[in-house]
Protein backbone atom coordinates (compact mmCIF):
# COMPACT_ATOMS: atom_id res chain seq x y z
CA UNK A 1 0.00 0.00 0.00
CA UNK A 2 1.16 3.52 -0.88
CA UNK A 3 0.82 4.46 2.76
CA UNK A 4 3.56 2.04 3.77
CA UNK A 5 6.12 4.04 1.78
CA UNK A 6 5.29 6.97 4.07
CA UNK A 7 5.00 5.18 7.39
CA UNK A 8 8.09 2.97 7.29
CA UNK A 9 8.44 0.69 10.30
CA UNK A 10 11.60 2.61 11.26
CA UNK A 11 9.55 5.80 11.46
CA UNK A 12 6.83 4.22 13.57
CA UNK A 13 9.49 2.78 15.90
CA UNK A 14 11.09 6.18 16.42
CA UNK A 15 7.63 7.68 16.96
CA UNK A 16 6.76 5.15 19.67
CA UNK A 17 10.20 5.29 21.31
CA UNK A 18 11.75 8.64 20.45
CA UNK A 19 15.47 9.13 21.14
CA UNK A 20 16.91 12.09 23.03
CA UNK A 21 13.42 13.35 23.83
CA UNK A 22 13.24 15.33 27.08
CA UNK A 23 15.14 18.58 27.43
CA UNK A 24 18.57 18.55 29.08
CA UNK A 25 19.20 20.85 32.06
CA UNK A 26 22.35 22.31 30.50
CA UNK A 27 22.36 23.99 27.10
CA UNK A 28 24.26 26.49 24.99
CA UNK A 29 21.10 27.52 23.29
CA UNK A 30 17.43 26.67 23.14
CA UNK A 31 15.26 27.20 20.08
CA UNK A 32 11.56 26.72 19.56
CA UNK A 33 10.16 25.98 16.13
CA UNK A 34 6.58 25.41 15.14
CA UNK A 35 4.61 24.62 12.10
CA UNK A 36 1.81 27.19 11.92
CA UNK A 37 -0.22 25.24 9.39
CA UNK A 38 -0.63 22.18 11.62
CA UNK A 39 0.45 23.32 15.08
CA UNK A 40 3.38 20.92 15.52
CA UNK A 41 6.06 22.21 17.89
CA UNK A 42 9.64 21.32 18.71
CA UNK A 43 11.86 22.81 21.40
CA UNK A 44 15.52 21.90 21.01
CA UNK A 45 18.51 22.24 23.36
CA UNK A 46 21.96 22.19 21.83
CA UNK A 47 25.37 21.89 23.46
CA UNK A 48 28.44 22.40 21.27
CA UNK A 49 32.00 21.49 22.19
CA UNK A 50 33.96 23.78 19.90
CA UNK A 51 33.04 22.58 16.40
CA UNK A 52 31.51 19.33 17.65
CA UNK A 53 27.84 18.70 18.36
CA UNK A 54 28.11 17.50 21.93
CA UNK A 55 24.43 17.03 22.75
CA UNK A 56 20.99 17.54 21.30
CA UNK A 57 17.85 17.06 23.34
CA UNK A 58 14.35 18.01 22.35
CA UNK A 59 10.73 17.96 23.28
CA UNK A 60 7.66 18.55 21.24
CA UNK A 61 4.17 17.67 20.15
CA UNK A 62 3.33 16.62 16.66
CA UNK A 63 2.55 13.89 14.20
CA UNK A 64 4.48 10.66 13.79
CA UNK A 65 6.56 12.06 10.95
CA UNK A 66 7.70 15.20 12.79
CA UNK A 67 8.44 13.42 16.05
CA UNK A 68 10.23 10.47 14.43
CA UNK A 69 12.28 12.82 12.29
CA UNK A 70 13.41 14.83 15.33
CA UNK A 71 14.39 11.54 16.96
CA UNK A 72 16.43 10.37 13.95
CA UNK A 73 18.01 13.80 13.53
CA UNK A 74 19.21 14.07 17.12
CA UNK A 75 20.60 10.53 17.21
CA UNK A 76 22.39 11.02 13.91
CA UNK A 77 23.96 14.40 14.60
CA UNK A 78 25.17 14.03 18.19
CA UNK A 79 28.96 13.63 18.13
CA UNK A 80 29.35 14.93 14.58
CA UNK A 81 31.54 17.87 13.54
CA UNK A 82 29.43 20.94 12.77
CA UNK A 83 30.50 20.77 9.11
CA UNK A 84 29.52 17.14 8.63
CA UNK A 85 26.26 17.77 10.52
CA UNK A 86 25.50 20.43 7.92
CA UNK A 87 26.34 18.02 5.08
CA UNK A 88 23.95 15.45 6.56
CA UNK A 89 21.30 18.06 7.15
CA UNK A 90 21.57 19.32 3.56
CA UNK A 91 21.35 15.76 2.27
CA UNK A 92 18.18 15.22 4.27
CA UNK A 93 16.62 18.42 2.93
CA UNK A 94 17.57 17.35 -0.60
CA UNK A 95 15.98 13.95 -0.02
CA UNK A 96 12.77 15.64 1.14
CA UNK A 97 12.70 17.70 -2.06
CA UNK A 98 13.26 14.68 -4.32
CA UNK A 99 9.54 14.03 -5.02
CA UNK A 100 10.05 10.32 -4.47
CA UNK A 101 12.88 10.04 -7.01
CA UNK A 102 15.71 9.54 -4.50
CA UNK A 103 16.14 6.78 -1.98
CA UNK A 104 18.82 8.68 -0.07
CA UNK A 105 22.41 7.91 0.88
CA UNK A 106 22.19 5.33 3.64
CA UNK A 107 25.87 5.75 4.55
CA UNK A 108 25.22 9.37 5.31
CA UNK A 109 21.61 9.44 6.52
CA UNK A 110 21.28 6.03 8.21
CA UNK A 111 17.70 5.77 9.59
CA UNK A 112 17.01 9.08 7.81
CA UNK A 113 16.53 7.25 4.50
CA UNK A 114 13.31 5.83 5.89
CA UNK A 115 11.82 9.25 5.23
CA UNK A 116 12.41 8.99 1.46
CA UNK A 117 8.71 8.18 0.95
CA UNK A 118 7.69 11.38 2.70
CA UNK A 119 8.94 13.33 -0.31
CA UNK A 120 5.99 11.95 -2.30
CA UNK A 121 3.55 13.62 0.10
CA UNK A 122 4.08 17.40 -0.25
CA UNK A 123 1.96 18.21 2.80
CA UNK A 124 4.20 16.09 5.03
CA UNK A 125 7.63 17.40 4.00
CA UNK A 126 7.43 20.27 6.47
CA UNK A 127 6.63 17.75 9.21
CA UNK A 128 9.82 15.82 8.46
CA UNK A 129 11.90 18.99 8.38
CA UNK A 130 10.68 20.55 11.64
CA UNK A 131 13.39 19.13 13.95
CA UNK A 132 16.12 19.54 11.34
CA UNK A 133 15.30 23.21 10.87
CA UNK A 134 15.41 23.69 14.63
CA UNK A 135 18.88 22.11 14.74
CA UNK A 136 20.10 24.23 11.85
CA UNK A 137 18.84 27.39 13.52
CA UNK A 138 20.38 26.51 16.90
CA UNK A 139 23.77 25.40 15.58
CA UNK A 140 24.14 28.37 13.25
CA UNK A 141 23.46 30.71 16.16
CA UNK A 142 26.04 29.02 18.38
CA UNK A 143 28.73 28.80 15.68
CA UNK A 144 28.15 32.42 14.62
CA UNK B 1 -38.02 10.04 7.49
CA UNK B 2 -35.03 11.88 6.22
CA UNK B 3 -34.97 13.85 2.99
CA UNK B 4 -33.44 12.16 -0.03
CA UNK B 5 -30.92 14.38 -1.78
CA UNK B 6 -29.10 11.54 -3.55
CA UNK B 7 -30.09 12.70 -7.03
CA UNK B 8 -28.06 15.88 -6.61
CA UNK B 9 -24.71 14.19 -6.11
CA UNK B 10 -24.19 13.74 -9.84
CA UNK B 11 -24.34 17.53 -10.30
CA UNK B 12 -20.87 17.84 -8.74
CA UNK B 13 -18.26 16.83 -11.34
CA UNK B 14 -15.36 16.50 -8.89
CA UNK B 15 -17.22 13.84 -6.90
CA UNK B 16 -16.96 11.52 -9.91
CA UNK B 17 -13.17 11.41 -9.86
CA UNK B 18 -11.00 8.73 -8.40
CA UNK B 19 -8.40 9.60 -5.78
CA UNK B 20 -5.55 7.86 -3.97
CA UNK B 21 -5.63 4.10 -4.07
CA UNK B 22 -8.16 4.23 -6.94
CA UNK B 23 -10.87 5.03 -4.41
CA UNK B 24 -13.94 7.15 -4.98
CA UNK B 25 -13.70 10.62 -3.45
CA UNK B 26 -15.43 10.85 -0.09
CA UNK B 27 -15.37 14.57 0.43
CA UNK B 28 -15.90 15.50 4.08
CA UNK B 29 -14.19 18.89 4.11
CA UNK B 30 -16.98 21.25 3.12
CA UNK B 31 -16.30 23.33 6.24
CA UNK B 32 -13.08 24.36 4.51
CA UNK B 33 -14.59 24.74 1.06
CA UNK B 34 -17.59 23.23 -0.65
CA UNK B 35 -17.62 21.51 -4.00
CA UNK B 36 -19.32 23.22 -6.95
CA UNK B 37 -22.23 21.98 -9.04
CA UNK B 38 -21.96 22.08 -12.83
CA UNK B 39 -24.43 25.00 -12.97
CA UNK B 40 -22.05 27.19 -10.94
CA UNK B 41 -19.01 26.26 -12.99
CA UNK B 42 -21.00 26.99 -16.13
CA UNK B 43 -22.36 30.33 -14.89
CA UNK B 44 -18.88 31.53 -14.03
CA UNK B 45 -17.35 30.45 -17.33
CA UNK B 46 -20.38 31.67 -19.32
CA UNK B 47 -19.77 35.13 -17.93
CA UNK B 48 -16.32 35.08 -19.53
CA UNK B 49 -17.61 33.45 -22.71
CA UNK B 50 -20.52 35.77 -23.38
CA UNK B 51 -20.67 39.04 -21.43
CA UNK B 52 -17.22 39.67 -19.95
CA UNK B 53 -16.68 43.39 -19.44
CA UNK B 54 -16.22 45.80 -16.55
CA UNK B 55 -19.49 46.47 -14.75
CA UNK B 56 -20.84 49.99 -14.22
CA UNK B 57 -18.55 51.41 -16.90
CA UNK B 58 -18.56 51.59 -20.65
CA UNK B 59 -21.31 52.48 -23.06
CA UNK B 60 -21.46 49.13 -24.78
CA UNK B 61 -23.81 46.17 -24.76
CA UNK B 62 -21.45 43.86 -22.90
CA UNK B 63 -21.00 46.35 -20.07
CA UNK B 64 -24.77 46.65 -19.84
CA UNK B 65 -25.30 42.90 -19.71
CA UNK B 66 -22.46 42.34 -17.27
CA UNK B 67 -23.84 45.06 -14.98
CA UNK B 68 -27.29 43.47 -15.12
CA UNK B 69 -25.88 40.06 -14.27
CA UNK B 70 -23.79 41.46 -11.42
CA UNK B 71 -26.63 43.52 -9.92
CA UNK B 72 -28.97 40.59 -10.45
CA UNK B 73 -26.60 38.51 -8.36
CA UNK B 74 -26.79 41.12 -5.62
CA UNK B 75 -30.59 40.97 -5.65
CA UNK B 76 -30.48 37.20 -5.45
CA UNK B 77 -28.09 37.26 -2.50
CA UNK B 78 -30.25 39.86 -0.75
CA UNK B 79 -33.30 37.59 -1.05
CA UNK B 80 -31.26 34.69 0.25
CA UNK B 81 -30.53 36.69 3.41
CA UNK B 82 -33.89 38.39 3.75
CA UNK B 83 -32.10 41.71 3.22
CA UNK B 84 -32.48 44.83 1.11
CA UNK B 85 -30.52 44.73 -2.13
CA UNK B 86 -28.41 47.79 -1.32
CA UNK B 87 -27.27 46.20 1.91
CA UNK B 88 -25.33 43.44 0.17
CA UNK B 89 -21.67 44.18 -0.53
CA UNK B 90 -19.51 41.91 -2.66
CA UNK B 91 -15.99 41.39 -1.33
CA UNK B 92 -13.30 38.96 -2.29
CA UNK B 93 -13.83 36.75 0.76
CA UNK B 94 -15.46 36.56 4.17
CA UNK B 95 -12.05 37.38 5.64
CA UNK B 96 -11.99 40.58 3.63
CA UNK B 97 -15.57 41.34 4.73
CA UNK B 98 -14.62 41.05 8.40
CA UNK B 99 -11.43 43.07 7.99
CA UNK B 100 -13.28 45.79 6.10
CA UNK B 101 -15.91 46.16 8.75
CA UNK B 102 -13.33 46.12 11.54
CA UNK B 103 -11.51 48.89 9.77
CA UNK B 104 -14.60 50.96 9.05
CA UNK B 105 -15.88 50.68 12.61
CA UNK B 106 -12.55 51.96 13.89
CA UNK B 107 -12.66 55.00 11.69
CA UNK B 108 -12.60 58.25 13.71
CA UNK B 109 -15.24 59.77 11.41
CA UNK B 110 -17.95 57.35 12.40
CA UNK B 111 -20.14 57.33 15.46
CA UNK B 112 -18.80 53.83 16.02
CA UNK B 113 -15.37 55.38 16.43
CA UNK B 114 -13.72 52.76 18.62
CA UNK B 115 -11.29 54.32 21.06
CA UNK B 116 -9.35 53.74 24.24
CA UNK B 117 -11.67 52.69 27.05
CA UNK B 118 -14.07 50.92 24.68
CA UNK B 119 -14.45 47.17 24.57
CA UNK B 120 -14.72 44.74 21.70
CA UNK B 121 -16.29 41.37 22.47
CA UNK B 122 -15.45 38.12 20.71
CA UNK B 123 -15.53 34.49 21.83
CA UNK B 124 -12.97 31.80 22.50
CA UNK B 125 -14.31 29.75 19.61
CA UNK B 126 -13.75 32.28 16.84
CA UNK B 127 -11.98 31.40 13.64
CA UNK B 128 -8.81 33.49 13.24
CA UNK B 129 -10.68 35.55 10.63
CA UNK B 130 -13.13 36.77 13.25
CA UNK B 131 -10.48 37.22 15.93
CA UNK B 132 -7.37 38.84 14.49
CA UNK B 133 -9.12 41.78 12.75
CA UNK B 134 -10.62 42.68 16.17
CA UNK B 135 -7.30 42.18 17.97
CA UNK B 136 -5.79 44.57 15.48
CA UNK B 137 -8.60 47.08 15.85
CA UNK B 138 -8.09 46.99 19.62
CA UNK B 139 -4.35 47.46 19.12
CA UNK B 140 -4.84 50.43 16.76
CA UNK B 141 -7.37 52.20 18.95
CA UNK B 142 -6.39 51.28 22.50
CA UNK B 143 -9.73 49.51 22.98
CA UNK B 144 -9.83 46.33 25.04
CA UNK B 145 -10.59 42.92 23.57
CA UNK B 146 -12.71 40.73 25.85
CA UNK B 147 -14.28 37.38 25.14
CA UNK B 148 -16.85 34.79 26.06
CA UNK B 149 -15.35 31.53 27.28
CA UNK B 150 -16.55 28.13 26.24
CA UNK B 151 -17.88 25.27 28.30
CA UNK B 152 -16.19 21.88 28.29
CA UNK B 153 -18.84 20.48 25.95
CA UNK B 154 -18.07 23.12 23.34
CA UNK B 155 -20.85 25.61 23.95
CA UNK B 156 -20.60 29.32 24.51
CA UNK B 157 -20.53 30.24 28.20
CA UNK B 158 -23.02 33.07 28.59
CA UNK B 159 -23.13 32.88 32.40
CA UNK B 160 -21.25 36.17 32.70
CA UNK B 161 -22.87 37.96 29.77
CA UNK B 162 -23.73 40.94 32.01
CA UNK B 163 -20.06 41.54 32.71
CA UNK B 164 -18.83 40.77 29.20
CA UNK B 165 -21.32 43.04 27.46
CA UNK B 166 -21.43 46.33 29.35
CA UNK B 167 -21.70 50.03 28.71
CA UNK B 168 -18.12 50.14 27.38
CA UNK B 169 -18.93 47.55 24.68
CA UNK B 170 -18.89 48.94 21.14
CA UNK B 171 -18.75 45.78 19.05
CA UNK B 172 -19.74 42.16 19.59
CA UNK B 173 -18.24 39.92 16.90
CA UNK B 174 -19.36 36.34 17.13
CA UNK B 175 -19.56 33.18 15.08
CA UNK B 176 -22.95 31.76 14.12
CA UNK B 177 -21.66 28.19 14.03
CA UNK B 178 -18.31 27.00 15.32
CA UNK B 179 -16.07 25.71 12.55
CA UNK B 180 -14.48 23.31 15.05
CA UNK B 181 -17.40 22.05 17.17
CA UNK B 182 -20.36 22.60 14.89
CA UNK B 183 -22.09 24.37 17.80
CA UNK B 184 -24.79 26.76 16.63
CA UNK B 185 -24.80 29.94 18.68
CA UNK B 186 -28.22 31.16 19.76
CA UNK B 187 -27.99 34.87 19.21
CA UNK B 188 -31.08 36.33 20.80
CA UNK B 189 -29.63 36.99 24.25
CA UNK B 190 -26.36 38.32 22.86
CA UNK B 191 -28.03 40.65 20.35
CA UNK B 192 -30.41 41.95 23.00
CA UNK B 193 -27.59 42.68 25.44
CA UNK B 194 -25.45 44.33 22.76
CA UNK B 195 -28.20 46.57 21.45
CA UNK B 196 -29.19 47.56 24.95
CA UNK B 197 -25.78 49.20 25.40
CA UNK B 198 -25.67 50.59 21.85
CA UNK B 199 -23.12 48.10 20.51
CA UNK B 200 -23.22 46.59 17.04
CA UNK B 201 -23.25 42.84 16.42
CA UNK B 202 -21.07 41.40 13.67
CA UNK B 203 -21.94 37.82 12.76
CA UNK B 204 -19.50 35.40 11.15
CA UNK B 205 -21.94 33.28 9.16
CA UNK B 206 -19.32 31.29 7.22
CA UNK B 207 -20.45 27.98 8.66
CA UNK B 208 -24.15 28.78 8.87
CA UNK B 209 -25.28 30.60 5.73
CA UNK B 210 -24.16 27.73 3.44
CA UNK B 211 -26.13 25.18 5.46
CA UNK B 212 -29.37 26.59 6.80
CA UNK B 213 -31.77 29.43 6.08
CA UNK B 214 -30.73 32.84 7.34
CA UNK B 215 -32.96 35.84 7.82
CA UNK B 216 -31.02 38.91 8.86
CA UNK B 217 -34.17 40.68 10.03
CA UNK B 218 -35.03 37.89 12.42
CA UNK B 219 -31.44 37.59 13.64
CA UNK B 220 -31.40 41.37 14.11
CA UNK B 221 -27.60 41.48 13.87
CA UNK B 222 -25.98 44.58 12.33
CA UNK B 223 -23.39 43.00 10.06
CA UNK B 224 -22.96 39.55 8.63
CA UNK B 225 -20.17 37.97 6.60
CA UNK B 226 -19.92 34.72 4.70
CA UNK B 227 -17.91 33.27 1.86
CA UNK B 228 -19.06 32.23 -1.59
CA UNK B 229 -16.76 29.25 -1.86
CA UNK B 230 -18.27 27.51 1.17
CA UNK B 231 -21.74 28.10 -0.33
CA UNK B 232 -21.18 26.02 -3.51
CA UNK B 233 -20.00 29.21 -5.23
CA UNK B 234 -16.62 30.13 -6.71
CA UNK B 235 -13.58 31.27 -4.76
CA UNK B 236 -12.78 34.97 -4.80
CA UNK B 237 -16.22 36.15 -3.73
CA UNK B 238 -17.45 36.98 -0.25
CA UNK B 239 -20.45 38.75 1.18
CA UNK B 240 -20.65 41.57 3.65
CA UNK B 241 -24.16 42.48 4.65
CA UNK B 242 -24.87 45.50 6.85
CA UNK B 243 -27.98 47.34 8.01
CA UNK B 244 -28.51 50.21 5.60
CA UNK B 245 -28.79 52.87 8.30
CA UNK B 246 -25.34 51.89 9.57
CA UNK B 247 -23.76 51.45 6.13
CA UNK B 248 -24.84 55.01 5.39
CA UNK B 249 -22.91 56.32 8.36
CA UNK B 250 -19.60 54.48 8.14
CA UNK B 251 -16.58 55.21 6.01
CA UNK B 252 -15.28 52.67 3.52
CA UNK B 253 -11.97 50.90 4.08
CA UNK B 254 -10.92 50.55 0.45
CA UNK B 255 -10.69 53.46 -1.96
CA UNK B 256 -10.41 53.80 -5.72
CA UNK B 257 -12.53 53.65 -8.84
CA UNK B 258 -16.28 52.96 -8.82
CA UNK B 259 -16.87 53.92 -5.22
CA UNK B 260 -16.96 57.68 -5.67
CA UNK B 261 -19.59 60.34 -6.10
CA UNK B 262 -17.18 63.10 -7.11
CA UNK B 263 -13.43 63.57 -7.11
CA UNK B 264 -11.10 66.57 -7.19
CA UNK B 265 -7.32 66.67 -6.88
CA UNK B 266 -7.69 67.31 -3.16
CA UNK B 267 -10.56 65.12 -2.07
CA UNK B 268 -13.43 62.83 -2.94
CA UNK B 269 -16.94 61.98 -1.82
CA UNK B 270 -18.46 58.53 -1.84
CA UNK B 271 -21.22 56.87 -3.78
CA UNK B 272 -24.07 55.38 -1.78
CA UNK B 273 -23.83 51.88 -0.33
CA UNK B 274 -23.17 49.27 -1.57
CA UNK B 275 -21.02 50.95 -4.25
CA UNK B 276 -19.18 52.94 -1.58
CA UNK B 277 -17.71 49.66 -0.33
CA UNK B 278 -16.80 48.16 -3.70
CA UNK B 279 -13.69 49.97 -4.92
CA UNK B 280 -12.21 48.73 -8.18
CA UNK B 281 -13.57 46.33 -10.77
CA UNK B 282 -15.29 43.66 -8.66
CA UNK B 283 -15.10 39.88 -9.00
CA UNK B 284 -17.98 39.82 -11.43
CA UNK B 285 -17.87 36.30 -12.81
CA UNK B 286 -17.57 35.03 -9.24
CA UNK B 287 -20.57 37.05 -8.08
CA UNK B 288 -22.58 35.62 -10.97
CA UNK B 289 -21.29 32.13 -10.11
CA UNK B 290 -22.35 32.58 -6.49
CA UNK B 291 -25.77 33.70 -7.64
CA UNK B 292 -26.08 30.44 -9.60
CA UNK B 293 -25.11 28.60 -6.41
CA UNK B 294 -27.90 30.38 -4.53
CA UNK B 295 -30.37 29.37 -7.28
CA UNK B 296 -29.19 25.80 -6.93
CA UNK B 297 -29.56 25.84 -3.14
CA UNK B 298 -33.02 27.40 -3.44
CA UNK B 299 -34.23 24.62 -5.73
CA UNK B 300 -33.26 22.01 -3.15
CA UNK B 301 -34.35 24.18 -0.24
CA UNK B 302 -32.19 25.25 2.70
CA UNK B 303 -34.56 23.49 5.08
CA UNK B 304 -34.04 20.17 3.30
CA UNK B 305 -30.29 20.68 3.24
CA UNK B 306 -30.22 21.42 6.96
CA UNK B 307 -32.34 18.34 7.72
CA UNK B 308 -30.17 16.14 5.53
CA UNK B 309 -26.98 17.32 7.23
CA UNK B 310 -28.58 16.82 10.65
CA UNK B 311 -29.33 13.23 9.72
CA UNK B 312 -25.72 12.58 8.65
CA UNK B 313 -24.38 14.28 11.77
CA UNK B 314 -26.56 12.12 13.99
CA UNK B 315 -25.35 9.00 12.17
CA UNK B 316 -21.71 10.06 12.55
CA UNK B 317 -22.03 10.93 16.25
CA UNK B 318 -23.73 7.59 16.92
CA UNK B 319 -21.04 5.72 15.00
CA UNK B 320 -18.14 7.53 16.67
CA UNK B 321 -19.57 6.83 20.12
CA UNK B 322 -19.25 3.13 19.38
CA UNK B 323 -15.55 3.21 18.53
CA UNK B 324 -13.32 3.00 21.60
CA UNK B 325 -10.55 5.58 21.91
CA UNK B 326 -12.39 8.07 19.72
CA UNK B 327 -13.45 11.32 21.38
CA UNK B 328 -15.88 13.80 19.91
CA UNK B 329 -14.68 17.34 20.61
CA UNK B 330 -17.74 19.54 21.00
CA UNK B 331 -21.42 18.77 21.53
CA UNK B 332 -22.10 15.04 21.51
CA UNK B 333 -25.83 15.47 21.04
CA UNK B 334 -27.85 17.07 18.28
CA UNK B 335 -29.04 20.09 20.24
CA UNK B 336 -28.12 23.31 18.41
CA UNK B 337 -25.40 21.80 16.31
CA UNK B 338 -24.66 21.68 12.60
CA UNK B 339 -22.86 19.27 10.30
CA UNK B 340 -19.32 19.76 11.55
CA UNK B 341 -17.83 17.05 13.76
CA UNK B 342 -14.37 17.22 15.33
CA UNK B 343 -12.80 14.21 16.98
CA UNK B 344 -9.53 12.79 18.21
CA UNK B 345 -8.22 9.24 18.14
CA UNK B 346 -6.23 8.24 21.24
CA UNK B 347 -2.57 7.64 20.42
CA UNK B 348 -2.75 8.94 16.85
CA UNK B 349 -1.97 12.52 15.86
CA UNK B 350 -4.72 14.17 13.75
CA UNK B 351 -2.37 14.60 10.83
CA UNK B 352 -1.71 10.87 10.81
CA UNK B 353 -5.44 10.15 11.09
CA UNK B 354 -6.04 12.33 8.04
CA UNK B 355 -3.23 10.69 6.11
CA UNK B 356 -4.57 7.17 6.59
CA UNK B 357 -8.12 8.29 5.75
CA UNK B 358 -6.78 9.92 2.59
CA UNK B 359 -5.45 6.54 1.52
CA UNK B 360 -9.08 5.38 1.41
CA UNK B 361 -10.25 8.43 -0.53
CA UNK B 362 -11.64 10.18 2.54
CA UNK B 363 -10.89 13.90 2.58
CA UNK B 364 -11.05 15.46 6.06
CA UNK B 365 -9.47 18.48 7.67
CA UNK B 366 -6.83 18.05 10.36
CA UNK B 367 -5.04 20.47 12.65
CA UNK B 368 -6.10 23.54 14.58
CA UNK B 369 -8.74 24.72 12.06
CA UNK B 370 -7.57 28.33 12.26
CA UNK B 371 -8.76 28.36 15.87
CA UNK B 372 -5.46 28.06 17.69
CA UNK B 373 -6.59 29.75 20.94
CA UNK B 374 -9.46 27.28 21.12
CA UNK B 375 -7.10 24.32 20.73
CA UNK B 376 -4.94 25.69 23.56
CA UNK B 377 -8.04 26.08 25.73
CA UNK B 378 -8.86 22.42 25.08
CA UNK B 379 -5.23 21.29 25.56
CA UNK B 380 -5.27 19.77 22.11
CA UNK B 381 -2.72 19.97 19.32
CA UNK B 382 -5.57 19.65 16.87
CA UNK B 383 -8.47 17.51 15.82
CA UNK B 384 -9.67 15.64 12.80
CA UNK B 385 -12.80 17.26 11.40
CA UNK B 386 -15.48 15.90 9.12
CA UNK B 387 -17.92 18.41 7.69
CA UNK B 388 -20.88 17.84 5.41
CA UNK B 389 -22.80 19.42 2.61
CA UNK B 390 -25.84 18.36 0.66
CA UNK B 391 -23.88 15.97 -1.59
CA UNK B 392 -22.75 13.72 1.27
CA UNK B 393 -24.66 10.61 2.10
CA UNK B 394 -24.95 7.84 4.61
CA UNK B 395 -22.41 5.74 2.70
CA UNK B 396 -19.83 8.51 3.17
CA UNK B 397 -20.40 8.35 6.92
CA UNK B 398 -20.09 4.55 6.95
CA UNK B 399 -16.85 4.76 4.97
CA UNK B 400 -15.48 7.33 7.39
CA UNK B 401 -16.34 5.16 10.38
CA UNK B 402 -14.68 2.17 8.70
CA UNK B 403 -11.70 4.37 7.87
CA UNK B 404 -11.25 5.40 11.50
CA UNK B 405 -11.16 1.73 12.49
CA UNK B 406 -8.44 1.21 9.89
CA UNK B 407 -6.50 4.16 11.36
CA UNK B 408 -6.53 2.42 14.72
CA UNK B 409 -5.37 -0.85 13.17
CA UNK B 410 -2.61 0.85 11.21
CA UNK B 411 -1.19 2.59 14.25
CA UNK B 412 -1.93 -0.41 16.47
CA UNK B 413 -3.88 1.53 19.07
CA UNK B 414 -6.78 0.23 21.15
CA UNK B 415 -9.16 -2.48 20.07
Amino acid sequence: MELDSLYQEVILDHYRKPLHKGLSAAKDIQVHHNNPSCGDEVTLNLIMDGQVVKDISWDGVGCSISMASASVMSDLLIGKEYKSAMVISDAFVELMQSKGKSSGDEQLLEDGVAFAGVSKFPARIKCALLGWMAFKDASTQVIA
Amino acid sequence: MSVDLSKYKKDFPVLARKVRGGNRLIYLDSGATSQKPESVIKAESDFYRTINSAVHRGAHLLAEEASEAYEGARENLAKFLGAKTDEVIFTKSATESLNMIAYSLGNPDSRFNVKSGDEIVVSQMEHHANLIPWQQLAKRTGAKLVWFSITDDGRLDLSNIDQIINKRTKIVAITHQSNVFGTIILLQEIVKAAHKVGAVVVLDACQSAPHFAIDVKKLDVDFLAFSGHKTLGPTGIGILWGKSEILEKIEPALFGGSMVDSVTMESATWAKAPRKFEAGVPNMAQAVGLSAAIDYLNVIGMKNIAEHEQELTRQLLDGLSEISGVNVIGPKDMKDRGGVVSFTVDGVHPHDVGQVLDQYGIAVRTGHHCAWPLMKRLNLVGTTRASFHLYNDSEDVNDLLAGIKKVKEYFKVGK
